[in-house]
């Protein structure tokens, strides 16, 4: 993490003046400008909306959301607002419909894909082979305000649920939102609660950093009220001769900033005051990092080759070209064989066909065969009574005539006899 | 999508009250000076140009001392390229210089490709600086690229050598480069002026893009800025000597006639130099470091390894911004194009093909049945011909025995004849039956119908 680790240490025999170091980078991040992109979850009706108008002192955006969505969609807003001589190129993200399904089985799908989306974004960016990185408008969420319902009793399953699903992917700060429905009593064993069903379900919510000496106490004494409890409000009420932000009740007046009624000047000292670069810079060596490790590792990119030597990019490159064409190659071949495979198969088929077919007509030939056998047997039989006939017939002719001739006689002798 | 893309288009909003991001310059601050700085810096220039001293001059530090001497106490025998890395403190402040020094640079009698080490050292920073930016797992990437190359101009008073010119060329697109003017202490002020005109006008018609000072919105700062660019190159005297003048302790030249010194800006430009090199303008010679220099030798180490291979037309013509993934991207999409048309193409002729065969299948088949309902037609008729043959003979065959009874019947007739008379008489018998044989087609049916006449007595 340190610069200068190993190298020789010399004494300066008078001021060189690389201590503009810091100034001179300071002056080129204010001529750029900053960029920040704040992700409010949570139901609708927590008042995401007016804790940002609190917290920015500005009306951001928005109609109030119906409670009829069917799903969880994310809106987002940028805004560019100055204050001194610093740009601050501010994007707030909504979730629109959150928690009003009857199934959120998939309410956190939404959300995951948002932010990977950013991530992917700034990814292709960084691959590009002419990119221009120092200009890309930076769209990754650096911070996720997780709004928790007052309820004074616990999690729900859904917080719990999504919550596990972002804590790799974003910096969680979770806020109990409205929190002036909740009594301090009520309040102390709600953050406990809260907090321990955070740790037992291993959810990673964001620690502000103590690692560096002048923020080290402030931060880790504000790691101890988290989660903070919230009340936002954008009306004005007048207390002594100030008007401060508030709500007013019957029994008494909410004022936002006054630390004994809730955490919302904690929120804005850590969120915005103290630690919105880190959450800039943790988002990107952290959370993008294993976004990108991920992805790459998805693709088969690898840092060492089998036997451990360290690629080169060039190499890298190389070998997941030539995976990528022989696998491209592979596929080609593999269609044509199976053309070739149906072709064979097609005509097995088809010799198939033929074959009954002819074994068909073969068969009916044998029929046809058969049938003209017998045609011809009946033709001869029948022949053959014709020529026994014939003979017949000529025989009793035969018969017949000798018989007349006689009987031709014998008619004569009766003739006769009868003449007689 | 409306989900994935952030809308690019802002709003100005107006604060109504303190916020507090008016800290970030302050964050950032603290980050910066937590994290450290580091700086390399190359000197090139032909040995005795009093390039160590400079380096001394400016870092006020015995960088080249006589336990790590500087170059040109090293005798080299080809140019080398050598590292030194000191970290130095100031208010809180850490940085970790590295000074590039390159010995033996122009001092062969045949300098012919002596920039070579050096552009091949700049090169392999670049490289190990790409490779640790493409790993799967990046750890803090230490930054070895040259950030800024001095480049010492012996002071002829001339104009620039033919190598001094050759070597700016090469690396001009390289690295900052900033030309020096070294051991101006040879030069009168009037000289040094000449010279330095003339060494612009050399540096301007052969096109060297020396290192600029970015503009700014400041008028101040540009003011100054252009007093600067009137000064270019600057002319620079160092020393490691710390001499008194005027109960002053400062480092200088001592000489018989005086003391030259060195933060003297009557006397040199030093001051000018260091004040812009370390002071003022030292983040930016590594912003355009890295992003200038290092994106174009990026960009042109990527297009070769994502376009090796690759049409090399199509590849000109469109070299683009795409990532060597998005190629391979783009190229898998093109495949899956080609494999699809090549898939119906070969479908088509598959199809084709089957149906010619089927056609001629069903052709066949067609035919061989026809002849078959041929054949068996020629049957049927041979059958009906038959059978209305053995009709017509069994007809006749039943006829000719009627007719042989009714013979019979005459004979039995005409024998009982002479023994009895009848009722009908013979010919009237014969008549009968001579009716129905003689028509036999007046019978409906094919059964001729015979009379059975019974000449008994009754």
């Amino acid at each position: 993490r340190y610069v200068g680790e190993g190298a020789r240490a010399v004494p300066l025999a008078g001021h060189v003046g690389f201590d503009s170091m810091p100034d001179q980078l300071v002056n080129k991040s204010v001529n750029h400008g900053f960029c920040f992109n704040i992700l409010c979850v949570g139901e609708t009706g927590l008042g995401k909306s007016t804790l940002m108008d609190t917290l920015f002192n500005t009306k951001f955006e928005g109609e109030p959301t119906q409670h009829n969505q069917p799903g969880v969609t994310l809106k987002s807003n940028t805004y560019e607002l100055q204050e001194s001589n610093v740009r601050l190129k501010l994007t707030v993200v909504n979730t629109v419909g959150f928690g009003d399904q009857i199934n959120k089985e998939d309410s956190y799908k939404s959300i995951v894909e948002f932010i990977d989306a950013q991530f992917e974004a700034y990814l292709q960016e960084e691959l590009k082979i002419k990119r221009t990185l120092h200009s890309y408008h930076d769209t990754r969420i650096h911070a996720c305000l997780y709004f928790i319902a007052p309820t004074g009793h616990s999690l729900k399953s859904l917080d719990l649920v999504t919550m596990k699903k972002l804590d790799s992917k974003v910096n969680i700060i979770p806020i109990i939102a409205k929190s002036d429905a909740i009594s301090k009593s009520e309040l102390a064993k709600f953050k406990i609660k809260i907090t321990s069903e955070l740790v037992s379900n291993g959810v990673q919510i964001y620690q502000f950093p103590t690692d560096d000496e002048s923020v080290a106490e402030i931060n880790s004494t504000m790691n101890s009220h988290l989660p903070f409890a919230v009340v936002g409000s954008t009306e004005e009420v007048k207390i002594g001769n100030k008007m401060v932000k508030a709500r007013q009740y019957p029994w008494g007046t909410v004022q936002v900033e006054n630390e004994n009624h809730c955490d919302f000047v904690k929120l804005r000292e850590m969120l915005i005051r103290v630690n919105m670069e880190d959450l800039r810079e943790q988002t990107h060596t952290r959370h993008y990092e294993l976004y990108r490790r991920c992805k790459l590792e998805e693709m088969g990119f690898k840092d060492t080759d089998p036997d451990s030597k360290p690629f080169s990019l060039q190499e890298t490159y190389e070998a997941k070209r030539n995976e990528f064409m022989g696998e491209l190659q592979k596929k080609e071949e593999e269609m044509r064989q199976m053309f070739v495979q149906r072709v064979k198969e097609k005509e097995a088929e088809l010799k198939e066909a033929e074959k009954e077919l002819h074994e068909k007509f073969d068969r009916l030939k044998k029929l046809h065969q058969d049938e003209k056998k017998k045609v011809e047997e009946k033709k001869k039989s029948l022949d053959d009574e014709l020529n026994m006939f014939k003979q017949k017939k000529t025989a009793a002719e035969l018969l017949q005539n000798q018989a007349q001739q006689a009987g031709g006689s014998t008619t004569l002798k009766r003739d006769k006899e009868r003449k007689k | 999508n409306n989900n994935e893309c952030l809308s690019l288009q802002s709003q100005q909003k107006n604060l109504e009250g303190y916020v507090g991001f008016a800290s970030l310059p302050n964050q950032v601050y603290r980050k910066s000076v937590k994290r450290g700085f580091e700086f390399t810096l190359m000197v090139v220039g032909e040995s005795g140009l009093g390039k160590s001293t400079l380096i001394n001059s400016l870092f006020l530090t015995d960088l080249y001392s006589a336990e790590y001497p500087g170059p040109s106490h090293r005798i080299k025998k080809t140019v080398q390229v050598e590292q030194s890395k000191v970290l130095i403190k100031e208010g809180g402040v850490q940085l970790l210089l590295t000074i590039v020094d390159t010995p033996g640079f122009g001092d062969a009698v045949d300098n012919s490709n002596c920039w070579q080490p050096i552009i091949d050292h700049i090169d392999s920073k670049f490289e190990d600086y790409l490779n640790s930016e493409s790993r799967v797992n990046r750890r803090q990437m230490p930054d070895s690229r040259i950030h800024c190359c001095l480049y010492f101009i012996a002071p002829s008073g001339h104009g620039l050598k033919p190598l001094d010119i050759e070597f700016m060329k090469r690396l001009h697109e390289k690295v900052n480069v900033i030309p020096l003017i070294a051991k101006a202490d040879t030069l009168t002020p009037e000289e040094c002026q000449q010279f330095k005109k003339q060494i612009m006008r050399e540096i301007q018609e052969h096109k060297i893009k020396i290192y600029e000072f970015p503009e700014t919105d400041d008028e101040e700062e540009n003011r100054l800025v252009k007093k600067i660019k009137d000064k270019l190159p600057l002319a620079v005297v160092g020393s490691n000597t710390i001499i008194e003048v005027n109960s002053k302790r400062v480092r200088g030249r001592q000489y018989p006639w005086g003391v030259a010194e060195v933060e003297n800006s009557d006397h040199c430009d030093f001051t000018i130099l260091r004040d812009m090199l370390i002071r003022t303008h030292m983040q930016d010679l590594k912003d355009v470091t890295n992003n200038v220099h290092y994106e174009n030798y990026r960009s042109r180490k990527l297009a070769a390894v994502t376009y090796n291979g690759v049409d090399n037309n199509r590849a000109k013509g469109q070299l683009c911004t795409k990532s060597p993934l998005a190629q391979m991207e783009e190229e898998r999409r093109e495949h899956v194009t080609k494999m699809k048309k090549m898939e119906m193409e070969m479908e088509q002729v598959f199809e084709m093909k089957v149906k010619e065969k089927v056609q001629k299948l069903k052709d066949s088949e067609a035919e061989l049945q026809r002849r078959h309902e041929q054949m068996k037609k020629n049957l049927e008729a041979q059958h009906k011909e038959l059978e209305e043959k053995r009709r017509v003979f069994e007809e006749e065959r039943a006829n000719w025995e009627v007719q042989q009874r009714l013979e019979q019947q005459k004979l039995e007739a005409s024998r009982y004849d002479r023994h009895s008379p009848s009722l009908f008489s013979r010919s009237d018998c014969l008549a009968l039956t001579n009716a129905s044989i003689k028509d036999p087609t007046s019978c409906t049916n094919t059964t001729t119908v015979g009379f059975t006449v019974s000449v008994s007595g009754a």
